[in-house]
C-alpha cells in the first residue's frame, strides 16, 4: 500500500494544476479516489461522519445487477443454442453470451467515462460515481443483436443530453439508462424490437423447425389483434410460465429472469439503497390494473392473469433497478408510493393498449420521471399546510 | 406527569472512550477565557483592554446590538490578552486567573419577591443572560421578549454526553431557584423534559414546570425536538431554551449573589487515558485538564460532542455553552480502497456495513469524512434520523436555493444546527448541512 501510494504522489504533479498533464486532472482524481480514500478531515459542522458514501452505494447496486448479468449472458448461449438446435454446455453457454455482451459493455463504460470525464474536466468537479451503474445498466437492456456504435450513440446521448445538460448526476430529470433505451427504440425501431434482435443468428444459419424468437409481449400483441384469445400457447416460442421465471425466454440481456433479478432485489433492500417502497408498489399497480383489465375482459392482452405481467418483459428488471434511481424517481417518502403505483398501472396500461409499444415499463418509468417533481410537490405542499394549519389552531 | 414521547427516528453513535462515573477536581487552571465566537452573529463592544483588572461578573464585552446584554468575567484576574483575528474580529478575551476568587458583589437578596424586570436586569448585568438561547434561529434572547415558553431538556442523548444526573449531582437547591426564575421570565410555561431510562431524581423537588418524558435514541434529548413534539414553534413564535447546568448556575447566583461558575464536565473520547467526570470552571483553559491525559498526539479536541462541537486547540479553552470536552483521533490519512475494503470499524447508519452496523458496540471514530462531496443522489436517509415533522431534504435544498418563503413554510423555524447534526452525519453525499443550514438561518435572521 505504501509503495503504490508514492507512485501516486509522485505522479500527482503532473496531473495537477501547472503540470504538463493537467488536461486529465479529473481523470487522475477521480482514479486516485478509487484506489485511495483520500486524507481529507471535516472541517465545519460535525467532526465524525458516516462510513457510507457515493462510491460504496453505486458499488454495491453493481453488484446486485450481476446476478442477472451473468444469468442474462448465459441465457443469451442458451436462446441461441436453442434455436439453431447446437448441443452446448453450460460454460459454452455462458463464453458465447459473455463474447456477445462484452464488447456492448466495453462501449457504453468507454464512451460514457469518457464523456463524463470531459465534462468534469471541463466544469471543474470531481467525476461523479453515477455512471458506473448506469454504464451497466444500458448494456443490460439492450438487445443481444444491437450494432456497437448505437449502443456509443445512444450513451453518449443519454450522458450529455440526459445528465450532464442538467448538471450531472444528482440533477437529471430522467433515469439515464433508459434514455438510451428510448433514444435507439424511437430512432432505430427496427434493430429494438420485433424477433429478431434479441438473438443474434447470423442470416442464412439454420434454425429449428417452427423457432421464432418473438417475445411473449410480441406475440400477446399479435393475438390481441388477430382476436385470438389468451393461452399459456402465447408464451415466447416453446417455453412455460416456469421458463418467464427463470429467464430462459429470449429478451433483453439481463431483463429475462425473474429469479436473478429478485437477488438483486434483495441485496439492494438487504443494503438499504433501493426503496422497498417503490418497488413493492410498482408490482402493486400493475396487479392493480392487470386485475381490473382482467374483469373488463375482451382480447388476449385483457384476459392475461395480471400476474403474469409481472414476470413478462421487462417488468422485473425496470421495478427493481429502473425505478428505484433515486436522483429520477419521487424523492419523498410518501411520494415514493405513488410514483412506483402509477408506473406499474401505466405499464399495464401502455402494453394492453397500445400495440405500438410492446415494451410498457419503460415509458413509463420515463413518464413518471417527469411527474416525479409534481408527485413530490404535492407531499411537500401537504406538509406545509400541516404546519400553516398549525399556526391558526 | 403525562405521557410519554417515544422518539423512534435517530440513532446513537457509540464511541471509544466513554466516561467512568468518577469526578475528578481538576486543577486550577491558569487562564480563562470567553470567546465571542461561541454566540451566533455577536459584535461585541469592548469594556476592559490588556492589563486590566476584572473580578468575576465584571462586564468584558456586550453586545453592539443590545448593550444591556453584558459578557461577564468567569474569574477574576488581569486582562492577559484580546485575540483577534481576521479584519480583527475579536476571538477571545483571556485572562490570568487570581489564586484566590474576588467575587463582583449583585444584590439578589429577596428575589422571590423580585419582578420579573429586576430579575432580568441582574442576568443580563451577571452575564447569565446568554445561556438563554432564543429560537428562532438558535440567538441570544432579546430580553425586551416575553417567550411563548422556556424548555429545558433535561439529559443529554449526545455521544459520550455527561450524564446530568451525576455531572449536577449536589446541585439540586440551585436547579430549584434556577427554575423558579425561569418561570418569572416565562409567560408562558417552563417545560422540563426528561428521558424515561435515565436517572432524573435530580429535579425530583422541581415544582410548578410542566414535566414530559421522552425515550428513545438520540437526537431525543435535543430540545429542539422536545419542542417540535411539545408544542412546535410557529411562524411568528418565540421560544427560549436553557441548558439544566446553566439552570444551576442561575440558581447559585440568586442564592449567594456571586457569579459562581464551577462545573463538572466531561473528558470523553477514545484518545483521553481517563476518561471521567472533572470539576472545573466556565471558561477554562483545558491545557491543564488534558496534559498527561492524551494517548496520542494527532487528535482533535472538540469543544462540546462529536456532531456540534467545536475545534479547538490543545492549550485552547472550554466553550461558553460546553460541559464535554471530546478528543478523537485525527484521520488524515489515505486508506486504500477504504470504500470497498474497510481497513477499521466506523460508526454508521447504513446496512452496507452489516457488520459495524448490528454486531460491533462502540467505535473509534476519527475525522475523516471517509469520501468525498457529492451532489444529492440517495434520498430517504435523512428521514431516518429525523424524528422532527420537517421533510430535512427538502428543507436543505431551500436553503441551498435561497427559496426564503419555502424555508419559512418548510419549518426553518423550528430547528437550529443541532438539530440536523444526524442528518449531516448520515449523509452519503457528505453534505455539510449544519453550514448549509447556518447561511439558511442567518439570511432568515437577517430578513425578519
Amino acid at each position: 500500500m505504501k509503495f503504490l501510494r508514492d507512485q501516486v504522489d509522485k505522479l500527482k504533479p503532473t496531473f495537477s494544476e501547472g503540470g504538463k498533464l493537467s488536461f486529465l486532472h479529473s481523470t487522475f482524481d477521480a482514479l486516485e479516489t478509487f484506489l485511495f480514500v483520500p486524507n481529507h478531515t471535516t472541517k465545519s459542522g460535525g467532526h465524525i461522519r458516516d462510513g457510507i458514501d457515493l462510491k460504496r452505494t453505486m458499488f454495491l447496486v453493481v453488484i446486485a445487477l450481476l446476478p442477472a448479468l451473468l444469468f442474462g449472458m448465459w441465457n443469451l448461449g442458451y436462446q441461441f443454442h436453442r434455436a439453431t438446435g447446437i448441443e452446448a454446455s453450460l460454460l459454452e453457454n455462458f463464453w458465447y453470451g459473455m463474447l456477445q455482451t462484452l464488447p456492448i459493455i466495453i462501449v457504453s463504460y468507454g464512451v460514457g467515462l469518457g464523456i463524463e470525464m470531459a465534462f468534469a474536466q471541463f466544469k471543474g468537479h470531481p467525476v461523479n460515481e453515477g455512471f458506473l451503474v448506469t454504464g451497466l445498466l444500458i448494456p443490460m437492456v439492450m438487445p443481444a443483436d444491437i450494432p456497437l456504435w448505437m449502443v456509443g450513440l445512444a450513451t453518449a446521448f443519454a450522458v450529455i443530453i440526459g445528465k450532464e445538460v442538467f448538471g450531472g448526476t444528482g440533477m437529471n430529470l430522467l433515469n439515464p439508462a433508459l434514455t438510451a433505451r428510448m433514444f435507439l427504440y424511437i430512432g432505430y425501431t427496427p434493430e429494438m424490437s420485433g424477433e429478431k434482435c434479441w438473438v443474434p443468428i447470423a442470416d442464412g444459419m439454420a434454425t429449428v423447425d417452427g423457432y421464432s424468437g418473438a417475445t411473449t409481449l410480441g406475440n400477446v400483441g399479435v393475438a390481441s389483434a388477430n382476436g385470438t384469445p389468451w393461452s399459456d400457447s402465447l408464451l415466447s416460442w416453446g417455453t412455460t410460465a416456469m421458463d418467464s421465471i427463470l429467464g430462459t425466454i429470449p429478451g433483453s440481456i439481463a431483463e429475462t429472469s425473474v429469479v436473478a433479478v429478485l437477488i438483486g432485489a434483495i441485496i439492494l433492500i438487504a443494503a438499504g439503497i433501493g426503496s422497498w417502497k417503490i418497488m413493492i408498489s410498482t408490482v402493486i399497480g400493475a396487479l392493480f390494473m392487470g386485475g381490473v383489465l382482467n374483469l373488463a375482459g375482451g382480447n388476449a392482452w385483457y384476459d392475461m392473469p395480471a400476474h403474469y405481467h409481472l414476470i413478462i418483459g421487462g417488468f422485473m428488471f425496470g421495478t427493481v433497478f429502473m425505478t428505484t434511481d433515486p436522483v429520477s424517481a419521487a424523492q419523498t417518502e410518501r411520494g415514493k408510493w405513488i410514483y412506483g403505483f402509477f408506473i406499474g398501472l401505466l405499464t399495464v396500461l401502455i402494453r394492453v393498449f397500445n400495440p405500438g409499444y410492446p415494451e410498457g415499463i419503460m415509458m413509463a418509468i420515463l413518464l413518471m420521471n417527469v411527474f416525479a417533481p409534481l408527485i413530490d410537490y404535492s407531499v411537500i405542499q401537504s406538509n406545509i399546510k400541516m404546519r400553516l394549519k398549525r399556526v391558526k389552531a | 406527569m403525562g405521557q410519554n414521547i417515544k422518539i423512534k427516528r435517530g440513532m446513537d453513535i457509540k464511541l471509544e472512550g466513554a466516561p467512568s462515573g468518577h469526578v475528578n477536581h481538576a486543577n486550577f487552571p491558569a487562564t480563562f477565557a470567553i470567546k465571542p465566537t461561541d454566540f451566533k452573529g455577536l459584535v461585541p463592544k469592548m469594556y476592559v483592554k490588556q492589563g486590566d483588572e476584572v473580578q468575576a461578573g465584571d462586564c468584558l464585552f456586550t453586545d453592539k446590538k443590545n448593550d444591556k446584554i453584558c459578557f461577564t468575567a468567569p474569574i477574576s484576574g488581569e486582562i492577559a490578552e484580546v485575540v483577534r483575528g481576521d479584519r480583527r474580529a475579536i476571538l477571545a478575551v483571556k485572562i490570568l486567573a487570581d489564586s484566590k476568587i474576588a467575587y463582583k458583589s449583585f444584590n439578589t437578596s429577596g428575589y422571590e419577591a423580585k419582578s420579573r424586570d429586576e430579575v432580568t436586569d441582574l442576568l443580563l448585568a451577571s452575564g447569565l443572560w446568554p445561556f438563554i438561547v432564543q429560537r428562532p434561529f438558535g440567538v441570544l434572547a432579546d430580553p425586551s421578549i416575553t417567550p411563548k415558553a422556556i424548555h429545558v431538556s433535561g439529559f443529554d442523548s449526545a455521544p459520550l454526553a455527561a450524564d446530568l444526573s451525576i455531572s449536577l449531582k449536589g446541585q439540586e437547591a440551585n436547579l430549584k431557584t434556577g427554575f423558579e426564575i425561569l418561570k418569572k421570565l416565562a409567560a408562558g410555561k417552563v417545560h422540563l423534559n426528561i428521558h424515561q431510562d435515565k436517572d432524573s431524581s435530580i429535579y425530583n423537588s422541581i415544582q410548578g414546570v410542566e414535566k414530559t418524558t421522552f425515550s428513545g435514541p438520540h437526537p431525543s434529548g435535543l430540545v429542539g425536538v422536545q419542542i417540535n413534539k411539545i408544542d412546535a414553534i410557529n411562524k411568528g413564535d418565540v421560544v427560549w431554551t436553557i441548558k439544566p447546568q446553566h439552570v444551576a448556575f442561575i440558581g447559585k447566583f440568586f442564592e449567594t449573589g456571586n457569579l459562581d461558575l464551577e462545573q463538572t464536565i466531561v473528558i470523553a473520547g477514545s484518545e483521553v487515558k481517563n476518561p471521567a467526570y472533572y470539576t472545573t470552571r466556565l471558561g477554562a483553559s483545558v491545557a491543564e485538564l488534558l496534559s498527561d491525559n492524551l494517548t496520542a498526539d494527532n487528535v482533535r479536541v472538540i469543544s462540546g460532542n462529536v456532531l456540534t462541537g467545536t475545534k479547538i486547540t490543545q492549550d485552547g479553552y472550554l466553550g461558553y455553552y460546553d460541559n464535554q470536552i471530546s478528543v478523537i483521533p485525527e484521520g488524515d490519512h489515505y486508506e486504500m480502497l477504504g470504500w470497498l475494503f474497510p481497513s477499521y470499524p466506523r460508526p454508521t447508519l447504513s446496512s452496507t456495513f452489516p457488520l459495524y452496523k448490528f454486531f460491533k458496540k462502540t467505535f473509534k471514530a476519527n475525522t475523516n469524512p471517509h469520501g468525498e462531496h457529492r451532489a444529492y443522489v440517495v434520498t430517504g436517509q435523512y428521514e431516518k434520523v429525523m424524528p422532527m415533522d420537517i421533510m430535512p431534504q427538502q428543507l436543505i435544498k431551500s436553503v441551498m436555493a435561497k427559496d426564503l418563503e419555502l424555508m419559512e413554510n418548510l419549518g426553518i423555524y423550528e430547528v437550529i444546527e443541532e438539530d440536523m447534526a444526524l442528518c449531516e452525519f448520515v449523509c452519503t453525499s457528505k453534505i455539510d448541512v449544519q453550514r448549509v443550514l447556518s447561511e439558511g438561518l442567518e439570511l432568515m435572521a437577517e430578513e425578519s
